[in-house]
């Protein structure tokens, strides 16, 4: 089984904070495939379908998420994932740094 | 102590945050502790704590149903937490080393949070509070002091307690807070004023072990523990005194106000959010007076987005059906910071980048809100306010800002409406020289600052409190000017400051010719009552 990975610039206001972290997590618990994610290419990796670990990483905005996702599903997920982030987690938003 | 021995009547002062009297038996507010003594078996304490979660759980997802906006997603990513096996798992690992279920909790989360506290955002700094009310809920369901296993009309004492779990007691049988620390600007506090249940702050700590029952008087920021004879009497006419006070002013709210001469008297309502609305029937006045929009902006480093803004101020105009609303454009800075929006580390903060000034420094928030005011404004009567102006140009730039927002949702074939656009008269260069503001479409007095600054006195601090009059005859000569400039230049001038829901300042208010006030829900009758004793 291959893994996939993928890398998405995170533009939320504030970063990877509470209510994106729910959409995000809920969204890798959807696929079978393990999912990890990283602030850096080199890791450390965290696991993606854990709302813990990722509030903890207190991902700022600006980042370079890179997730890796192993499994039959792993092309779906890292692309939804991916898709989930450019779509700003569906928050029409006040944005606090770009007009 | 000997529980069947009565402690001696204890008298404690502090400070009023919710008026009200009530009185029950005391319950003291579970805090995080370990209290719940192990049963030495790991077994049995890992279901323990699995049980718990599972109740706390349970707790939030009730809560979350009675809930919405950011209360809901605050709520929803409480759960979300606590169902993550990776927030439990060290609490598990604890309690096959052999500790309890209570204390394994305790030690993972605060490690957690302390992870939590160490962040370099105000944002993430913030989630230690979620951390802790989601580590407390879970050792009160150890402890098996549910939320909802208060006695009915309890009065709850303690440290401090958070918004989600005032919202899961039921006071509809009444009951009473009696804090050690607290605030009287707290989101708790705005809520127990919102549904009357009485509050008192700042208490200090004490023990209130063996005390049973409790009278708090939220009024005169009183907490009496284990009442004698006379403080039970005292309590009892206090009592029957508001109540038949409450009837009167029940009675007073239906019906218009006009003063002892006849002229009528606009009474509107102060909100801080549509949940207020609740239960609230409209017809109580004539209309909103001030819809602060600052509470749409309290979760730390969140901004709310145009869809949020818009489905708030669309259900607040809805209720008001015909009623004018006025929706007060953001108001930050000051005493009310917002974590990614206000300026940190001003020298002065209530002299700094706040209200409109903010708005004006940050034109790309500013046009989310003008754009969902601009599209809610097609389902009732709105008008839209501007805070801390000073100088008439900060009109016009916030008029270009709103006839932009209006000139795109029009292009883009959305719906929307361009409300009059008018202005807090509370810094005293407005109200000094009011007549060269007649670029606003009305006047709204904001008596808090207004004084705040006439006086050079801040309320709540404490050494000059006494100095923050709005009885000063220089505030009073100040709104008296704007009624007559608003006369003038055919402007309705309101007030929508506390001193509108003072009985005792009503007389002068009316004297000045000042014919519309807004006022928190609970105190139309009272004002409508002052209103009607007073002569024009």
């Amino acid at each position: 089984m291959s893994e996939v990975m993928g890398t998405v610039l995170l533009t939320h206001a504030v970063g990877l904070h509470a209510r994106p972290s729910v959409k995000l997590t809920k969204l890798a618990k959807t696929f079978a495939s393990s999912i990890r994610l990283a602030t850096t290419p080199d890791g450390p990796w965290i696991d993606a379908k854990s709302i813990v670990k990722v509030m903890a990483a207190k991902v700022p905005q600006g980042t370079h998420v890179h997730f890796r996702a192993e499994g039959q599903d792993a092309d779906d997920a890292v692309a939804a994932l991916i898709d989930l982030v450019e779509r700003d987690f569906d928050e029409s938003r006040a944005d606090a740094t770009n007009p | 102590m000997n529980p069947a021995r009565m402690p001696p009547t204890l008298e404690r002062r502090g400070q009023p945050a919710a008026p009200g009297i009530a009185a029950g038996p005391l319950v003291r507010l579970a805090t995080a502790g370990v209290r719940r003594a192990g049963s030495g078996d790991p077994g049995r304490e890992r279901r323990a704590l699995s049980e718990a979660i599972g109740k706390a759980v349970a707790a939030l997802a009730g809560l979350i149903e009675a809930a919405s906006g950011d209360a809901a997603e605050i709520l929803a990513f409480q759960v979300a937490m606590l169902e993550d096996e990776a927030l439990s798992a060290p609490a598990f690992e604890r309690i096959d080393a052999g500790h309890d279920a209570a204390s394994a909790w305790q030690a993972a989360i605060d490690a957690e949070t302390a992870g939590y506290q160490a962040a370099d955002t105000d944002y993430f700094r913030a989630r230690a509070a979620d951390l802790r009310d989601i580590r407390d809920r879970v050792l009160r369901a150890l402890d098996g002091t549910d939320d909802d296993s208060f006695p009915p009309g309890a009065v709850l004492v303690g440290e401090d307690v958070t918004p989600s779990r005032f919202l899961g007691i039921d006071w509809t049988a009444g009951g009473a807070l009696a804090l050690f620390a607290g605030s009287s600007s707290s989101h708790v506090a705005m809520l127990a004023r919102a549904r009357g249940v009485p509050m008192v702050v700042g208490l200090g700590a004490f023990d209130e072990d063996g005390h049973r029952d409790a009278i708090v008087d939220g009024t005169a920021g009183r907490v009496v523990l284990s009442p004698g004879k006379p403080e039970w009497a005292a309590f009892e006419t206090e009592r029957a005194r508001s109540r038949g006070r409450d009837a009167e002013e029940a009675a007073a709210a239906r019906n218009p106000a006009a003063t002892a001469g006849g002229d009528r008297v606009s009474v509107m309502i102060n909100i801080a959010g549509a949940d207020e609305l609740a239960g609230l029937d409209p017809a109580i006045c004539d209309g909103i007076g001030l819809v602060r929009t600052e509470f749409l902006f309290r979760q730390d480093g969140v901004l709310p987005g145009e869809e949020e803004q818009y489905a708030v101020y669309r259900r607040v105009l809805e209720w008001a059906g015909s009623r004018p609303v006025v929706l007060r454009t953001l108001d930050a800075g000051g005493d009310k910071p917002i974590a990614g929006l206000t300026i940190p580390g001003e020298s002065n903060p209530f002299l700094g980048t706040r209200g409109i000034r903010l708005s004006l420094a940050r034109p790309d928030v500013f046009r989310v809100q003008l754009r969902a005011m601009a599209r809610a404004a097609v389902h009732g009567n709105a008008r839209i306010m501007l805070p801390m102006v000073t100088v008439p140009s900060e009109i016009d730039a916030a008029a270009a800002l709103l006839d932009d927002a209006v000139r795109d949702l029009s292009a883009a074939g959305i719906a929307c409406r361009r409300p009059p656009l008018g202005i807090m008269v509370e810094v005293p260069a407005v109200a000094a020289a009011p007549e060269i503001f007649a670029r606003a479409a009305f006047f709204s007095i904001g008596s808090n600052d207004l004084t705040q600054y006439v006086t050079a006195a801040a309320r709540d601090i404490a050494a000059v409190a006494p100095l923050n009059d709005p009885g000063h005859p220089a505030v009073t000569r100040l709104i008296r000017n704007v009624v007559e400039a608003g006369k003038a230049l055919g402007r309705e001038v309101s007030l929508c400051g506390d001193m509108g829901g003072e009985p005792r300042h009503i007389p002068v208010l009316i004297a000045a010719g000042l014919r519309s006030v807004s006022v928190a829900p609970r105190l139309v009758g009272r004002t409508k009552l002052a209103v009607a004793a007073a002569r024009s």
